[in-house]
Protein backbone atom coordinates (compact mmCIF):
# COMPACT_ATOMS: atom_id res chain seq x y z
CA UNK A 1 0.00 0.00 0.00
CA UNK A 2 2.86 2.23 1.35
CA UNK A 3 4.06 2.08 -2.82
CA UNK A 4 0.80 2.27 -4.21
CA UNK A 5 0.60 5.59 -2.27
CA UNK A 6 4.29 6.63 -3.36
CA UNK A 7 2.78 5.88 -7.07
CA UNK A 8 -0.05 7.98 -6.70
CA UNK A 9 1.78 11.23 -7.69
CA UNK A 10 3.44 9.72 -10.22
CA UNK A 11 0.54 8.44 -12.21
CA UNK A 12 -1.47 11.57 -11.70
CA UNK A 13 1.42 13.08 -13.74
CA UNK A 14 1.24 10.92 -16.27
CA UNK A 15 -2.15 11.69 -16.68
CA UNK A 16 -1.87 15.52 -16.88
CA UNK A 17 0.91 14.71 -19.87
CA UNK A 18 -1.00 13.42 -21.68
CA UNK A 19 -3.83 16.09 -22.18
CA UNK A 20 -2.04 18.93 -24.42
CA UNK A 21 -3.05 21.82 -25.60
CA UNK A 22 -2.58 21.56 -29.36
CA UNK A 23 -6.03 21.41 -31.38
CA UNK A 24 -7.05 18.01 -31.19
CA UNK A 25 -10.49 16.20 -32.97
CA UNK A 26 -11.47 12.62 -32.94
CA UNK A 27 -12.55 10.46 -36.58
CA UNK A 28 -13.78 6.97 -35.71
CA UNK A 29 -12.67 4.99 -39.15
CA UNK A 30 -13.29 1.63 -40.00
CA UNK A 31 -10.41 -0.78 -38.82
CA UNK A 32 -9.72 -1.31 -42.69
CA UNK A 33 -8.07 2.10 -42.75
CA UNK A 34 -6.24 1.99 -39.92
CA UNK A 35 -4.98 -1.83 -40.04
CA UNK A 36 -3.77 -1.14 -44.16
CA UNK A 37 -1.50 1.56 -42.55
CA UNK A 38 -2.65 4.00 -44.13
CA UNK A 39 -3.63 6.27 -41.15
CA UNK A 40 0.26 6.60 -40.05
CA UNK A 41 1.26 7.86 -43.49
CA UNK A 42 -2.02 10.28 -43.61
CA UNK A 43 -2.12 11.94 -39.96
CA UNK A 44 1.63 12.95 -39.24
CA UNK A 45 1.00 15.06 -43.25
CA UNK A 46 -2.43 16.33 -41.63
CA UNK A 47 -0.96 17.09 -38.42
CA UNK A 48 2.09 18.97 -40.36
CA UNK A 49 -0.37 20.99 -42.38
CA UNK A 50 -3.37 21.73 -40.46
CA UNK A 51 -1.85 21.89 -37.02
CA UNK A 52 -4.60 19.35 -36.07
CA UNK A 53 -4.13 16.24 -34.06
CA UNK A 54 -6.84 13.12 -35.66
CA UNK A 55 -6.97 11.13 -33.00
CA UNK A 56 -8.39 8.05 -34.24
CA UNK A 57 -10.99 5.68 -32.82
CA UNK A 58 -10.57 2.16 -34.73
CA UNK A 59 -13.85 0.38 -35.20
CA UNK A 60 -16.39 -1.18 -37.47
CA UNK A 61 -18.68 0.91 -39.97
CA UNK A 62 -21.20 0.00 -37.09
CA UNK A 63 -20.03 1.27 -34.39
CA UNK A 64 -18.22 4.53 -36.21
CA UNK A 65 -21.25 5.68 -37.04
CA UNK A 66 -22.99 5.11 -33.44
CA UNK A 67 -20.33 6.82 -31.83
CA UNK A 68 -20.93 9.83 -34.45
CA UNK A 69 -24.67 9.74 -33.99
CA UNK A 70 -24.02 9.83 -30.06
CA UNK A 71 -21.56 12.59 -30.95
CA UNK A 72 -18.57 11.08 -29.56
CA UNK A 73 -16.36 12.08 -32.21
CA UNK A 74 -16.41 14.94 -34.22
CA UNK A 75 -16.19 12.60 -37.60
CA UNK A 76 -16.58 9.76 -39.34
CA UNK A 77 -15.08 8.06 -42.47
CA UNK A 78 -16.49 4.71 -43.18
CA UNK A 79 -17.62 3.00 -46.32
CA UNK A 80 -21.05 1.68 -46.41
CA UNK A 81 -23.64 3.89 -48.46
CA UNK A 82 -26.74 2.44 -47.56
CA UNK A 83 -26.05 3.01 -43.76
CA UNK A 84 -24.32 6.10 -44.44
CA UNK A 85 -26.92 7.86 -45.94
CA UNK A 86 -29.82 6.49 -43.28
CA UNK A 87 -26.96 7.99 -40.96
CA UNK A 88 -27.69 11.06 -42.40
CA UNK A 89 -31.47 10.72 -42.75
CA UNK A 90 -31.59 11.25 -39.28
CA UNK A 91 -29.81 13.97 -38.51
CA UNK A 92 -26.57 12.52 -37.23
CA UNK A 93 -24.43 14.68 -39.89
CA UNK A 94 -24.10 17.16 -42.09
CA UNK A 95 -23.02 15.65 -45.42
CA UNK A 96 -21.61 13.06 -47.18
CA UNK A 97 -18.17 13.72 -49.02
CA UNK A 98 -16.45 10.55 -50.94
CA UNK A 99 -12.42 10.48 -50.41
CA UNK A 100 -11.19 7.05 -51.81
CA UNK A 101 -12.41 3.55 -52.92
CA UNK A 102 -10.87 0.09 -52.50
CA UNK A 103 -12.49 -3.18 -53.88
CA UNK A 104 -13.14 -5.84 -51.55
CA UNK A 105 -11.79 -9.58 -52.81
CA UNK A 106 -11.99 -13.50 -52.08
CA UNK A 107 -9.69 -15.40 -50.12
CA UNK A 108 -9.53 -19.34 -49.57
CA UNK A 109 -7.38 -21.87 -48.94
CA UNK A 110 -4.89 -22.19 -51.95
CA UNK A 111 -6.33 -25.11 -52.83
CA UNK A 112 -9.71 -23.96 -53.70
CA UNK A 113 -11.87 -26.78 -53.44
CA UNK A 114 -15.01 -24.71 -53.93
CA UNK A 115 -13.66 -23.31 -57.47
CA UNK A 116 -13.97 -19.71 -56.57
CA UNK A 117 -10.76 -18.80 -58.60
CA UNK A 118 -12.36 -19.65 -62.05
CA UNK A 119 -15.90 -18.26 -61.04
CA UNK A 120 -17.23 -15.77 -63.57
CA UNK A 121 -18.86 -13.01 -60.99
CA UNK A 122 -18.08 -12.60 -57.45
CA UNK A 123 -21.55 -13.73 -57.22
CA UNK A 124 -20.87 -16.50 -58.69
CA UNK A 125 -17.70 -17.38 -56.83
CA UNK A 126 -20.01 -17.07 -53.50
CA UNK A 127 -22.67 -19.63 -55.02
CA UNK A 128 -19.86 -22.10 -55.73
CA UNK A 129 -18.53 -21.67 -51.87
CA UNK A 130 -22.43 -22.33 -50.72
CA UNK A 131 -22.50 -25.50 -53.05
CA UNK A 132 -19.46 -27.08 -51.80
CA UNK A 133 -20.32 -26.38 -48.52
CA UNK A 134 -16.95 -24.99 -47.89
CA UNK A 135 -16.20 -23.24 -44.80
CA UNK A 136 -16.22 -19.80 -45.06
CA UNK A 137 -16.04 -16.96 -42.11
CA UNK A 138 -17.91 -13.82 -42.13
CA UNK A 139 -17.34 -10.67 -39.71
CA UNK A 140 -20.85 -10.84 -38.51
CA UNK A 141 -20.19 -7.65 -37.04
CA UNK A 142 -22.21 -5.21 -38.52
CA UNK A 143 -19.70 -3.68 -40.53
CA UNK A 144 -19.35 -2.18 -43.86
CA UNK A 145 -17.37 -5.26 -45.11
CA UNK A 146 -19.81 -7.50 -43.53
CA UNK A 147 -22.78 -5.55 -45.51
CA UNK A 148 -21.58 -5.68 -48.18
CA UNK A 149 -20.87 -9.73 -47.70
CA UNK A 150 -24.46 -10.11 -46.73
CA UNK A 151 -25.27 -7.90 -50.15
CA UNK A 152 -23.18 -10.44 -52.54
CA UNK A 153 -24.85 -13.72 -50.94
CA UNK A 154 -28.28 -11.91 -51.74
CA UNK A 155 -27.10 -11.38 -55.22
CA UNK A 156 -25.99 -14.97 -55.68
CA UNK A 157 -29.23 -16.03 -53.96
CA UNK A 158 -28.10 -17.96 -50.96
CA UNK A 159 -29.34 -18.02 -47.71
CA UNK A 160 -25.98 -18.51 -46.01
CA UNK A 161 -26.84 -20.83 -42.95
CA UNK A 162 -25.27 -23.93 -42.14
CA UNK A 163 -22.00 -25.23 -40.25
CA UNK A 164 -19.67 -24.11 -42.75
CA UNK A 165 -20.91 -20.54 -42.52
CA UNK A 166 -18.68 -19.13 -39.57
CA UNK A 167 -19.95 -15.79 -38.11
CA UNK A 168 -17.02 -14.20 -35.78
CA UNK A 169 -18.17 -10.83 -34.80
CA UNK A 170 -15.24 -9.19 -35.19
CA UNK A 171 -12.91 -7.30 -37.01
CA UNK A 172 -11.19 -8.02 -40.12
CA UNK A 173 -8.26 -9.00 -38.99
CA UNK A 174 -9.38 -10.79 -36.22
CA UNK A 175 -11.69 -12.32 -39.02
CA UNK A 176 -8.58 -13.43 -41.16
CA UNK A 177 -6.75 -15.23 -38.26
CA UNK A 178 -9.41 -17.22 -37.84
CA UNK A 179 -9.75 -18.08 -41.27
CA UNK A 180 -6.06 -19.01 -41.74
CA UNK A 181 -6.60 -21.26 -38.75
CA UNK A 182 -9.97 -22.90 -40.02
CA UNK A 183 -8.43 -22.69 -44.02
CA UNK A 184 -11.61 -21.58 -45.11
CA UNK A 185 -13.08 -18.58 -47.21
CA UNK A 186 -13.44 -15.40 -46.21
CA UNK A 187 -14.52 -11.73 -47.64
CA UNK A 188 -12.20 -8.99 -47.20
CA UNK A 189 -11.23 -5.97 -48.30
CA UNK A 190 -7.88 -5.64 -50.26
CA UNK A 191 -5.95 -3.12 -48.07
CA UNK A 192 -6.24 -4.97 -45.12
CA UNK A 193 -5.42 -8.47 -46.92
CA UNK A 194 -2.05 -6.78 -48.77
CA UNK A 195 -1.22 -5.90 -45.07
CA UNK A 196 -1.86 -8.92 -43.29
CA UNK A 197 0.96 -10.82 -41.50
CA UNK A 198 -0.67 -14.24 -40.96
CA UNK A 199 -1.67 -15.10 -44.12
CA UNK A 200 -0.93 -18.89 -43.57
CA UNK A 201 -2.49 -21.25 -46.40
CA UNK A 202 -4.64 -18.86 -47.62
CA UNK A 203 -4.83 -16.92 -51.07
CA UNK A 204 -6.36 -14.32 -53.35
CA UNK A 205 -8.84 -16.34 -54.89
CA UNK A 206 -11.29 -13.40 -56.84
CA UNK A 207 -10.38 -10.42 -57.35
CA UNK A 208 -11.96 -7.28 -60.31
CA UNK A 209 -15.80 -7.43 -60.22
CA UNK A 210 -17.19 -4.02 -60.36
CA UNK A 211 -19.83 -5.48 -57.25
CA UNK A 212 -16.78 -5.47 -55.19
CA UNK A 213 -15.79 -1.83 -55.67
CA UNK A 214 -15.68 -0.30 -51.80
CA UNK A 215 -16.20 3.53 -51.59
CA UNK A 216 -14.67 5.70 -48.33
CA UNK A 217 -16.59 8.58 -47.59
CA UNK A 218 -16.44 11.36 -45.06
CA UNK A 219 -19.25 12.50 -42.56
CA UNK A 220 -18.69 15.21 -40.47
CA UNK A 221 -20.90 15.17 -37.27
CA UNK A 222 -23.95 17.44 -37.37
CA UNK A 223 -23.17 20.55 -35.18
CA UNK A 224 -26.58 21.16 -35.04
CA UNK A 225 -27.44 18.12 -33.22
CA UNK A 226 -24.05 18.38 -31.07
CA UNK A 227 -22.83 21.89 -30.27
CA UNK A 228 -19.45 21.18 -29.07
CA UNK A 229 -18.49 19.38 -31.73
CA UNK A 230 -15.06 20.83 -33.77
CA UNK A 231 -17.20 21.71 -37.23
CA UNK A 232 -14.30 23.82 -38.00
CA UNK A 233 -11.30 21.54 -37.74
CA UNK A 234 -14.06 19.01 -39.34
CA UNK A 235 -13.98 20.81 -42.48
CA UNK A 236 -10.29 21.97 -42.44
CA UNK A 237 -9.73 17.98 -42.15
CA UNK A 238 -12.04 17.64 -45.36
CA UNK A 239 -10.32 20.01 -47.42
CA UNK A 240 -6.87 18.35 -46.64
CA UNK A 241 -8.48 15.14 -47.19
CA UNK A 242 -9.88 16.23 -50.56
CA UNK A 243 -6.63 18.35 -51.67
CA UNK A 244 -3.74 17.20 -54.02
CA UNK A 245 -1.91 16.51 -51.40
CA UNK A 246 -4.02 13.49 -50.00
CA UNK A 247 -5.02 12.22 -53.52
CA UNK A 248 -0.48 12.06 -54.26
CA UNK A 249 -0.12 10.30 -50.82
CA UNK A 250 -3.44 8.02 -50.78
CA UNK A 251 -2.58 6.96 -54.31
CA UNK A 252 1.06 6.37 -53.61
CA UNK A 253 0.59 4.45 -50.93
CA UNK A 254 1.71 0.47 -51.86
CA UNK A 255 2.48 -2.19 -50.18
CA UNK A 256 4.35 -5.01 -51.46
CA UNK A 257 4.39 -3.18 -54.72
CA UNK A 258 0.54 -2.95 -55.36
CA UNK A 259 -1.54 0.24 -54.81
CA UNK A 260 -4.34 -0.30 -52.47
CA UNK A 261 -6.99 3.15 -52.66
CA UNK A 262 -7.65 4.95 -55.32
CA UNK A 263 -8.18 8.08 -54.43
CA UNK A 264 -11.66 9.63 -56.28
CA UNK A 265 -13.10 13.06 -54.35
CA UNK A 266 -14.31 15.74 -56.90
CA UNK A 267 -13.87 19.69 -55.58
CA UNK A 268 -16.70 21.04 -54.73
CA UNK B 1 6.74 -22.01 -31.15
CA UNK B 2 8.82 -19.48 -33.33
CA UNK B 3 6.06 -16.75 -32.94
CA UNK B 4 7.36 -17.04 -29.15
CA UNK B 5 10.69 -17.14 -29.95
CA UNK B 6 10.42 -14.36 -32.28
CA UNK B 7 8.16 -12.54 -29.59
CA UNK B 8 10.68 -12.50 -27.00
CA UNK B 9 13.47 -11.36 -29.30
CA UNK B 10 11.24 -8.37 -29.92
CA UNK B 11 10.27 -7.61 -26.34
CA UNK B 12 13.91 -7.85 -25.33
CA UNK B 13 14.95 -5.56 -28.57
CA UNK B 14 12.37 -3.08 -27.62
CA UNK B 15 13.37 -2.98 -23.96
CA UNK B 16 16.46 -2.33 -24.50
CA UNK B 17 16.79 0.11 -26.86
CA UNK B 18 13.67 1.45 -24.37
CA UNK B 19 11.76 1.93 -27.76
CA UNK B 20 9.08 5.47 -27.38
CA UNK B 21 5.73 4.08 -28.17
CA UNK B 22 6.46 1.12 -25.71
CA UNK B 23 7.39 3.21 -23.03
CA UNK B 24 4.66 5.69 -23.51
CA UNK B 25 2.23 2.35 -23.30
CA UNK B 26 3.76 0.88 -20.69
CA UNK B 27 3.16 4.14 -18.69
CA UNK B 28 -0.42 5.02 -19.23
CA UNK B 29 -1.03 1.16 -18.48
CA UNK B 30 0.82 1.55 -15.26
CA UNK B 31 -0.90 5.07 -14.39
CA UNK B 32 -4.12 3.64 -15.02
CA UNK B 33 -4.17 0.59 -13.00
CA UNK B 34 -2.10 1.63 -10.49
CA UNK B 35 -4.55 4.60 -9.55
CA UNK B 36 -7.25 2.32 -10.57
CA UNK B 37 -6.02 0.13 -7.80
CA UNK B 38 -5.26 2.94 -5.11
CA UNK B 39 -9.09 4.02 -5.56
CA UNK B 40 -10.43 0.94 -5.73
CA UNK B 41 -8.27 -0.51 -2.25
CA UNK B 42 -9.60 3.06 -0.87
CA UNK B 43 -13.22 1.72 -1.62
CA UNK B 44 -12.40 -1.89 -1.23
CA UNK B 45 -10.76 -2.44 1.62
CA UNK B 46 -12.71 -0.67 4.49
CA UNK B 47 -16.06 -1.61 3.20
CA UNK B 48 -14.78 -5.55 3.56
CA UNK B 49 -13.85 -4.87 6.75
CA UNK B 50 -17.05 -3.07 7.67
CA UNK B 51 -19.01 -5.74 6.40
CA UNK B 52 -16.65 -8.43 8.53
CA UNK B 53 -17.22 -6.17 11.46
CA UNK B 54 -20.85 -5.19 11.18
CA UNK B 55 -23.95 -7.13 11.95
CA UNK B 56 -26.67 -6.38 9.90
CA UNK B 57 -29.84 -7.41 7.96
CA UNK B 58 -28.83 -7.64 4.12
CA UNK B 59 -25.11 -8.56 4.89
CA UNK B 60 -25.37 -12.08 3.62
CA UNK B 61 -27.05 -10.54 0.39
CA UNK B 62 -23.90 -7.94 0.48
CA UNK B 63 -21.71 -10.49 0.72
CA UNK B 64 -23.42 -12.72 -2.17
CA UNK B 65 -23.59 -9.70 -4.43
CA UNK B 66 -20.23 -8.74 -3.77
CA UNK B 67 -19.12 -11.75 -4.75
CA UNK B 68 -21.19 -12.03 -7.59
CA UNK B 69 -19.48 -8.93 -9.28
CA UNK B 70 -16.47 -10.56 -9.19
CA UNK B 71 -17.58 -11.80 -12.49
CA UNK B 72 -18.48 -9.36 -13.90
CA UNK B 73 -17.70 -9.24 -17.10
CA UNK B 74 -15.56 -6.53 -18.62
CA UNK B 75 -17.30 -5.57 -21.66
CA UNK B 76 -20.33 -4.70 -19.69
CA UNK B 77 -18.46 -2.35 -17.63
CA UNK B 78 -17.24 -0.69 -20.43
CA UNK B 79 -20.53 -0.70 -22.06
CA UNK B 80 -22.08 1.05 -19.11
CA UNK B 81 -19.29 3.39 -18.36
CA UNK B 82 -19.65 4.74 -22.22
CA UNK B 83 -23.10 5.27 -22.00
CA UNK B 84 -22.89 7.05 -19.06
CA UNK B 85 -19.60 9.43 -20.23
CA UNK B 86 -21.14 9.36 -24.18
CA UNK B 87 -22.34 12.91 -24.99
CA UNK B 88 -25.64 11.38 -25.47
CA UNK B 89 -25.26 10.05 -21.89
CA UNK B 90 -26.06 11.44 -18.48
CA UNK B 91 -22.63 12.94 -17.91
CA UNK B 92 -21.52 13.19 -20.93
CA UNK B 93 -21.14 17.36 -20.55
CA UNK B 94 -18.10 16.26 -18.99
CA UNK B 95 -16.25 15.03 -21.76
CA UNK B 96 -14.70 12.03 -19.89
CA UNK B 97 -15.28 9.34 -22.69
CA UNK B 98 -11.38 8.50 -24.35
CA UNK B 99 -9.92 9.89 -21.49
CA UNK B 100 -7.43 7.72 -19.45
CA UNK B 101 -10.08 8.96 -16.48
CA UNK B 102 -12.89 6.91 -18.09
CA UNK B 103 -10.20 3.51 -18.07
CA UNK B 104 -9.67 4.37 -14.72
CA UNK B 105 -13.74 4.42 -13.71
CA UNK B 106 -13.99 1.72 -15.64
CA UNK B 107 -11.57 -0.66 -13.85
CA UNK B 108 -12.82 0.49 -10.29
CA UNK B 109 -16.05 -0.71 -11.16
CA UNK B 110 -14.31 -4.06 -12.19
CA UNK B 111 -11.84 -4.30 -9.63
CA UNK B 112 -13.33 -2.60 -6.49
CA UNK B 113 -15.85 -6.04 -5.75
CA UNK B 114 -12.46 -8.07 -5.88
CA UNK B 115 -10.76 -6.09 -3.51
CA UNK B 116 -13.73 -5.88 -1.28
CA UNK B 117 -14.60 -9.61 -1.32
CA UNK B 118 -11.10 -10.75 -0.26
CA UNK B 119 -10.77 -7.85 2.09
CA UNK B 120 -13.78 -8.92 4.15
CA UNK B 121 -12.60 -12.82 4.07
CA UNK B 122 -9.21 -12.08 5.19
CA UNK B 123 -10.87 -9.40 8.29
CA UNK B 124 -13.39 -11.97 8.92
CA UNK B 125 -11.03 -14.58 10.26
CA UNK B 126 -9.00 -12.08 11.72
CA UNK B 127 -11.97 -10.57 13.40
CA UNK B 128 -12.49 -14.51 14.85
CA UNK B 129 -9.35 -14.25 16.56
CA UNK B 130 -9.51 -10.53 17.84
CA UNK B 131 -13.16 -10.09 18.63
CA UNK B 132 -13.04 -10.69 22.71
CA UNK B 133 -9.72 -8.29 22.94
CA UNK B 134 -11.05 -5.16 20.86
CA UNK B 135 -14.61 -6.00 22.55
CA UNK B 136 -13.15 -5.56 26.26
CA UNK B 137 -11.24 -2.54 25.51
CA UNK B 138 -14.45 -0.83 24.78
CA UNK B 139 -12.80 -0.13 20.56
CA UNK B 140 -14.98 2.08 18.58
CA UNK B 141 -16.75 0.51 15.47
CA UNK B 142 -14.23 2.45 13.17
CA UNK B 143 -11.02 2.07 15.79
CA UNK B 144 -11.40 -2.02 15.62
CA UNK B 145 -11.98 -1.80 11.81
CA UNK B 146 -8.95 0.62 11.97
CA UNK B 147 -6.57 -2.34 13.77
CA UNK B 148 -7.93 -4.67 12.15
CA UNK B 149 -7.28 -3.22 9.14
CA UNK B 150 -3.52 -2.45 10.24
CA UNK B 151 -3.10 -5.67 11.63
CA UNK B 152 -4.23 -7.70 8.36
CA UNK B 153 -2.45 -5.30 6.17
CA UNK B 154 -0.45 -8.33 4.51
CA UNK B 155 -3.30 -10.33 3.51
CA UNK B 156 -4.77 -7.14 2.38
CA UNK B 157 -2.16 -6.26 0.30
CA UNK B 158 -3.04 -9.68 -1.68
CA UNK B 159 -7.06 -8.69 -2.10
CA UNK B 160 -5.12 -4.99 -3.45
CA UNK B 161 -2.76 -7.31 -6.04
CA UNK B 162 -5.46 -9.55 -6.70
CA UNK B 163 -7.30 -6.43 -8.16
CA UNK B 164 -4.34 -5.03 -9.89
CA UNK B 165 -3.62 -8.15 -11.59
CA UNK B 166 -7.18 -7.86 -12.89
CA UNK B 167 -6.84 -4.51 -14.08
CA UNK B 168 -3.96 -4.89 -15.72
CA UNK B 169 -4.64 -7.40 -18.10
CA UNK B 170 -8.13 -6.48 -18.84
CA UNK B 171 -8.98 -5.21 -22.15
CA UNK B 172 -12.71 -5.58 -22.71
CA UNK B 173 -13.56 -2.49 -20.78
CA UNK B 174 -10.90 -0.25 -21.80
CA UNK B 175 -10.76 -0.79 -25.75
CA UNK B 176 -14.82 0.61 -25.22
CA UNK B 177 -14.76 3.65 -23.26
CA UNK B 178 -10.81 4.18 -23.79
CA UNK B 179 -10.67 3.75 -27.14
CA UNK B 180 -7.59 2.95 -27.88
CA UNK B 181 -6.20 5.94 -29.93
CA UNK B 182 -2.74 5.75 -30.20
CA UNK B 183 -0.48 8.44 -28.17
CA UNK B 184 -3.52 9.65 -26.22
CA UNK B 185 -5.15 6.30 -24.79
CA UNK B 186 -3.16 3.15 -26.23
CA UNK B 187 -2.05 0.72 -23.02
CA UNK B 188 -0.76 -2.47 -23.36
CA UNK B 189 -4.06 -4.65 -23.35
CA UNK B 190 -5.34 -2.95 -26.01
CA UNK B 191 -2.28 -2.45 -28.38
CA UNK B 192 -1.94 -6.23 -27.85
CA UNK B 193 -5.57 -7.21 -29.58
CA UNK B 194 -4.46 -4.12 -31.85
CA UNK B 195 -1.50 -5.97 -32.95
CA UNK B 196 -3.18 -9.48 -32.73
CA UNK B 197 -5.70 -8.24 -35.69
CA UNK B 198 -3.05 -6.97 -37.39
CA UNK B 199 -1.59 -10.53 -37.99
CA UNK B 200 1.48 -9.48 -36.26
CA UNK B 201 1.89 -12.07 -33.92
CA UNK B 202 5.55 -11.44 -32.68
CA UNK B 203 4.85 -8.12 -31.96
CA UNK B 204 1.81 -8.76 -29.85
CA UNK B 205 3.46 -11.65 -27.81
CA UNK B 206 6.54 -9.34 -27.08
CA UNK B 207 4.10 -6.44 -25.56
CA UNK B 208 2.39 -9.58 -23.70
CA UNK B 209 5.82 -10.22 -22.41
CA UNK B 210 6.50 -7.08 -21.29
CA UNK B 211 2.85 -7.12 -19.98
CA UNK B 212 3.96 -10.14 -17.94
CA UNK B 213 7.00 -8.70 -16.69
CA UNK B 214 5.53 -5.62 -15.49
CA UNK B 215 3.28 -7.31 -12.98
CA UNK B 216 5.68 -9.36 -11.47
CA UNK B 217 7.96 -6.30 -11.07
CA UNK B 218 5.55 -4.95 -9.50
CA UNK B 219 4.36 -7.52 -7.37
CA UNK B 220 8.01 -7.88 -6.18
CA UNK B 221 8.10 -4.22 -5.70
CA UNK B 222 5.42 -4.10 -2.92
CA UNK B 223 6.77 -7.52 -1.50
CA UNK B 224 9.89 -5.35 -1.20
CA UNK B 225 8.67 -2.23 -0.21
CA UNK B 226 6.37 -3.86 2.82
CA UNK B 227 9.13 -6.52 3.33
CA UNK B 228 6.92 -9.17 3.29
CA UNK B 229 7.82 -12.70 2.43
CA UNK B 230 11.02 -12.49 3.97
CA UNK B 231 12.40 -15.73 5.93
CA UNK B 232 12.97 -14.30 9.42
CA UNK B 233 9.73 -13.33 9.68
CA UNK B 234 5.72 -14.25 8.78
Amino acid sequence: MKLVKALLPIALAAFTATAGLAETMKMSVTTSFANSGLAEVLLPEIEKDTGITVELLVVGTGQALELGANGDVDTVLVHSRAAEEKWLAEGNGTHRREIMYNDFIVVGPAADPAGAHSAATAADAFAAIATAQAPFVSRGDDSGTHKAELKLWKAAGVEPTGDWYKAVGQGMGAALNTAAGLDAYIFSDRATWLSFENKAGLELLFEGDPALFNQYAYLPVSPTKYPHVKAAAAEQLEAWLTSDKAKELINGYQIAGQQLFNFNATSE
Amino acid sequence: MNDILLGLAEAARRVVTLDPDLVEITRLSMAVTLSATAIASLIGLPLGAWIAVHRFRARRLVIAILNALMGLPPVVVGLFVYVLFSRSGPLGVLGLLFTPTAMVIAQVIIITPIVASIAHQAVRDLWADYHDLLISLHASRWQRIGALLWDGRRALMTASLAGFGRAIGEVGAIMIVGGNIDHSTRVLTTAIALETGKGNFDLALALGFVLIALAVLVNLAIHYGTRTERSSRW
